[in-house]
């Protein structure tokens, strides 16, 4: 079967949003939050917005891993890329996020060897070849990308590698889910669940916004059709009034997710007591830091870092971006000021940034179907 | 950052290690597979998330996961970008 073929030619994706249509449940309006900014991406990229039926609207959630780091936490990867005789490593989109007093491309421009990789693997090995030298791995994401960096320390360990040390910024999904669902502003009615994370951690971590919250979830994966389905998923339980996850990605996802990638977290990180999210504020036991037995790995406590709490730029609205409760059009500087070659706040700087898929799509102004719903 | 782009194990390097070459869209770097479960087989199909292997996949949808990202565009060609950037290093070190 070739699903492109099939969406491009619209059948398939009609038929499903005929079905979707007569699915919803008559005379209400339903908001689904799409979690991921994988999501978000393949939505603007493929017009799946403009498929849906009228009175549901998807609404962009906090799960791109460039978006949540906060001001603060920029800041104190400029001052550690700062440092004498540091090599500072990152994920690409993250070089390009500005903090108070620029991003690291900024400060690689003032003499800092900054350098962008692919992998945790590659900082490692960049230690491994320069023993002259201090390696910063800048580690960023989800449980999707914390095993890596948890393997990779599990090696320095091993191979008694000193030189190399991570700047932990791991976040979970579950808290952030629940600072939403317990916010006043935004009445959700279900959630649409990032497939690759739910391969590390599998669909079980969403049980409590189907008990606690009785709001219906499904784990999809990210096609076109995986998404409309995934929709028409919630529609139907919504219409049956019924609240429970399930699994439309069952092709990677299990109930349990990848138990190594688990245990090599278990064994390298633990919750913090709180963290800070853009836009989001601090959040109780959402982030992870490196546990007392890799202390000698963990750059927060090998070198001083300003830890401070910084505001977001004046302008910039990411952080109700992230929180669903502004799109991103009505930001006043989005397009002008804010693009994503200059970018001002996150949420334009990530391909997966809510921002950017509504810029670099074309969606720069209030469609048929805001008006209506505004 | 967060896809996992499918890739097919073309080459094993070190079973200890666990390391293995991987094809991903056209490039070849070395990823970990320490993530899996058993040990890596030639031929296998796997979702590559930042120089990991994270889960096995079967073929066909790994081919239909590829050319959708294709079809995505700018964060597939980021991605790829990315592994093509790091995959001389790796494999210098590797070796
Ligand atoms: S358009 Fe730019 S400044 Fe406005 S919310 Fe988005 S990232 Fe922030």
């Amino acid at each position: 079967m070739k699903y492109v073929d099939e969406f491009r030619s619209g059948e398939l994706a009609r038929a499903l949003a005929s079905e979707l249509e007569q699915a919803m449940p008559l005379g209400r309006e339903l908001a689904i939050m799409e979690v991921c900014g994988g999501h978000t991406h393949a939505i603007y990229k493929h017009g799946i917005d403009e498929l849906l039926p009228r009175g549901l609207e998807l609404v962009h959630g906090p799960g791109c891993p460039v978006c949540v780091i906060p001001v603060g936490r920029v800041d104190d990867a400029v001052s550690l890329a700062l440092e004498p005789n540091v090599i500072f490593t990152t994920f690409g989109d993250m070089m390009r996020v500005p903090g108070s007093k620029g991003s690291l491309l900024d400060a690689r421009s003032r003499g800092a060897d900054v350098r962008m990789v692919y992998s945790p693997l590659d900082a490692l090995e960049l230690a491994r070849a320069n023993p002259e030298r201090e390696l910063i791995f800048f580690a960023i994401g989800f449980e999707t990308t914390a095993p890596s960096t948890a393997v990779t320390l599990l090696q320095a360990r091993d191979e008694a590698i000193s030189n190399f040390s991570v700047f932990c910024n791991h976040v979970t999904i579950g808290p952030p889910l629940r600072a939403i669902l317990d916010a006043p502003e935004l009445r959700l009615d279900g959630l649409i669940a990032p497939g690759h994370v739910s391969a590390v951690i599998g669909s079980r971590p969403y049980e409590f916004i189907a008990s606690e919250y009785g709001r219906p979830v499904v784990v999809a994966g990210f096609e076109p059709l995986d998404i409309l389905q995934s929709v028409l998923m919630l529609v139907r339980q919504l219409a049956a009034g019924r609240a429970e996850v399930e699994n439309q990605y069952t092709r990677v996802v299990r109930e349990n997710g990848n138990p190594r990638a688990l245990e090599a977290i278990e064994q390298t990180m633990e919750l913090r007591d709180s963290f800070e999210w853009r836009g989001l504020g601090s959040i109780p036991r959402s982030g992870l830091r490196l546990r007392d037995e890799f202390a000698g790995w963990d750059a927060e406590r090998r070198y001083k870092v300003p830890g401070l709490s910084v505001p977001d730029h004046k302008a910039c609205q990411c952080g109700q971006v992230l929180r669903g409760l502004v799109k991103p059009w009505e930001c006043k500087v989005f397009g002008t000021a804010c693009t994503p070659e200059r970018p001002i706040g996150t949420c334009m700087v990530s391909a997966e940034g809510a921002c950017a898929a509504y810029y670099n799509y074309g969606r720069n102004r209030p469609t048929r179907r805001d008006k209506i719903q505004a | 950052m967060c896809l996992g782009i499918p890739a097919q194990i073309v080459e094993i390097l070190d079973p200890e290690a666990k390391t293995a070459k991987a094809d991903i869209g056209g490039v070849r770097r070395i990823v970990s597979c320490a993530l899996l479960e058993g040990e890596a087989q030639l031929g296998e199909w796997v979702l590559v998330h930042v120089g990991f292997a994270l889960d096995r996949i079967d073929e066909e949808q790994a081919n239909e996961t590829l050319q959708l990202l294709s079809d995505m565009g700018e964060a597939y060609e980021r991605e790829l970008a990315g592994i093509r950037a790091s995959a001389g290093e790796s494999s210098k070190g590797a070796a």
